[in-house]
């Protein structure tokens, strides 16, 4: 059913992303070390002028955006009753879960205080988007385990839980969906309070709804290049019949979403932006031409879409626009009114990678050992930390 | 309304008395710094040839409280923005939010806390003026009631025809603040923001979010919905062609 491409496998040279692996999970618990004992301001660039970086622009609001490929997913799959795309589902909501834990471990890192992380349980403002973005986050990973949790009781056994959660999928995936909606959205709310700090080149009203769009884009995308990584990694074929079509909708929610985008920057009277070329016009245009109008074009062509090269290069530019359009919103668009710019420091990229490289490290780990795949456990020697 | 306070750029004489007595009322650390930082909860800054002072502006509907997750930041009727810092957990999300960008954080410390002025809320609940405003030796800052102040920087400016530039700094800015200026100097040129849209940033948030309850409910009914029709189409294709499943003898995957 689903053999159209099969990828060659490669020279692997065992140890090297092993090694590559290690350093950065090192490094990584070096930074915590000293970002504890000694302060935010010892590890990263932040200043009161700039009070957040990359941990949130890309940890916490590109992490949630990758997990999108599993609401998505299991809608189609659950609510719009599309079975054939049941064998991409699994190691779509181990993507999400693993980067919900990805957003929850950055944000230990970059709250002040993170053992108070509970206190959004017990004091509440229904008025702070924050509020609800906690609550989402607290959520949404619950439901994502549940609903990951039949591959680790079939993993053991237990057959019984495995049926109770198989019974109450229909629920679990409408509340799943549900979160997602908000969570995705409510990143994008979180800028709606700066109207006079947020660059009219991103700031909008509509924020939320772009949010959201651009999350099912991206994490459709995802589902691609996350099948294309697996393949390579544990030489399996791109399942391409499935793909395919994923890459049709894909074109249509960043059809959407660019159009939004472009009809938000009219109403802010801000294309002048873009035609004077400066850092914000420029930062803007690399965003939309890579991440919504080559993909968008690209994908348009069946002959493009039908060729497993071009459909990983479509979907990898979708997930990189995305990742560009977060950090222009969370840096690029709030340099000018803070009048400092931000880079961030070596130790704040590291803890980023480094827990890039870990969540890739349990996706192989989690492959290895659980039926995540239509065939089962992958039981192939190689190491490797690629495919998550 | 509440109390409040009116400070006079013209007649700021720069001395920082009031720097240092907010110093040594809140007790922080460290000297008085050029800028507002988590232990400098105010201070004087020359432009234009004229003194400014720098401090939170209380508003009446503050940014940092509708945002903050925990509502450790809170307006309280005397006028006062407070800060509890036993709930805050440091998401610094008030510090991005402000538009005044006045709240500040503890980059140094290992268990960091926002620092801001807190009107001396204290002071008030005794009746007493702010500190700053008592050290005053100019009436540069005068403290009040927030009607007063207004009534009286409306005189001032009324009363000095070209002394003042024709608008109060505070009435209207993101919703209005307790704390107001009045200048020579355009107020932009002071540093201040003069961009802010007069209704506080907090009802942009809020109009979203007061409507996620009837979002959850429309679209969960939505979602099951589709969940329903869809189900019965495969059911009904079932019935008419006697089931041609393609699980491949596999358990449906969830």
């Amino acid at each position: 059913m689903n053999t159209l491409a099969t990828l060659a496998p490669r020279r692997f040279r065992p140890g090297f992303w092993t090694a590559v692996f290690v350093v950065l999970f090192l490094a990584f618990c070096a930074v915590t070390v000293i970002r504890f004992s000694k302060g935010l301001g010892a590890v990263t660039h932040l200043s009161d002028q700039f009070p957040w970086g990359l941990w949130i622009g890309f940890d916490l609001l590109c992490g949630v955006g990758l997990a999108a490929g599993a609401f998505t997913l299991t809608a189609v799959v659950h609510l719009f009753n599309l079975k054939r795309f049941e064998p991409i589902v699994r190691p779509t909501i181990l993507t999400g879960f693993l980067g919900y834990a990805f957003v929850i471990v950055a944000l230990l890192l970059d709250l002040g205080q993170p053992w108070r992380i509970w206190h959004a349980i017990v004091y509440w403002n229904p008025h702070s988007v924050m509020f609800e973005v906690a609550w989402c986050v607290m959520l949404y990973t619950t439901v994502l385990a549940v609903e990951f949790s039949p591959a680790v009781f079939e993993r053991f056994g237990f057959h019984a839980p495995a049926r109770i959660i198989h019974r109450l999928i229909t629920p679990l995936v409408i509340i799943g969906v549900i979160l997602s909606t908000l969570h995705q959205s409510s990143l994008g709310s979180l800028y709606l309070i700066v109207p006079s700090k947020l660059h009219p080149l991103w700031y909008s009203p509509m924020l939320p709804l772009h949010f959201y769009i651009s999350a099912i884009g991206a994490g459709i995308g995802m589902v691609i290049l996350e099948s294309y990584l697996s393949g390579r990694a544990f030489h399996r074929h791109l399942e391409m019949d499935l793909l395919e079509p994923l890459a049709r909708g894909m074109v249509v929610a960043l059809g959407i979403y660019g159009l939004m985008r472009l009809q938000a920057i009219r109403r802010n009277h801000a294309f002048g932006s873009i035609l004077d070329f400066g850092y914000e016009g420029q930062m803007f245009l690399l965003e939309f031409t890579l991440g919504v109008i080559l993909p968008v074009i690209l994908m348009s062509f069946r002959r493009l879409r039908t060729n497993p090269n071009w459909l990983v290069g479509g979907a990898f530019l979708a997930v990189l626009g995305f990742v560009m359009n977060r950090l222009n919103v969370s840096i690029t668009g709030m340099e000018a009114a803070s009048g400092t710019r931000y880079l961030p420091s070596g130790m704040e990229i590291i803890v980023s990678l480094g827990l890039v490289a870990t969540g890739m490290a349990v996706f192989a780990f989690a492959v290895r050992n659980f039926s995540i795949f239509p065939d089962g456990p992958v039981t192939d020697d190689h190491r490797s930390e690629e495919g998550a | 309304m509440g109390m409040g306070l009116l400070f006079d750029a013209t007649r700021c004489i720069g001395c920082g008395a009031c720097s240092s007595a907010c110093k040594e009322q809140n007790k922080l650390p460290g000297k008085v710094e050029e800028v507002l930082t988590a232990y400098t909860w105010t201070t004087v800054q020359e432009k234009e040839g004229l003194n400014v002072r720098r401090m939170c502006m209380h508003c009446e509907v503050p940014t940092c409280a509708s945002v903050c997750p925990v509502a450790a930041l809170k307006k309280t009727p005397e006028g006062p923005v407070v800060y509890d810092a036993e709930r805050c957990m440091g998401c610094r999300y008030c510090m991005m939010a402000c538009p005044f960008e006045i709240p500040k954080y503890q980059w140094d410390r290992p268990v960091p806390v926002v620092g801001k002025c807190i009107l001396c809320a204290g002071r008030l609940k005794e009746g007493k003026p702010t500190a700053c405003a008592e050290a005053c030796p100019a009436e540069a800052t005068i403290f009040g009631k927030k009607e007063d102040l207004i009534w009286e920087a409306r005189t001032r400016i009324r009363q000095k025809p070209g002394a003042y530039v024709d608008h109060i700094y505070g009435l209207t800015e993101a919703g209005g603040t307790s704390v107001m200026m009045i200048s020579s100097a355009p107020f932009d040129k002071l540093g201040l923001k003069s961009n802010l849209p007069a209704d506080p940033p907090a009802m942009r948030t809020w109009q979203v979010l007061s409507n996620i309850p009837d979002f959850v409910g429309v679209w969960g009914v939505f979602l099951y919905g589709v969940h329903w029709i869809t189900a019965r189409r495969v059911d009904v294709a079932k019935a008419e062609s006697n089931g041609n499943g393609h699980n491949h003898g596999r358990e449906d995957r969830s």
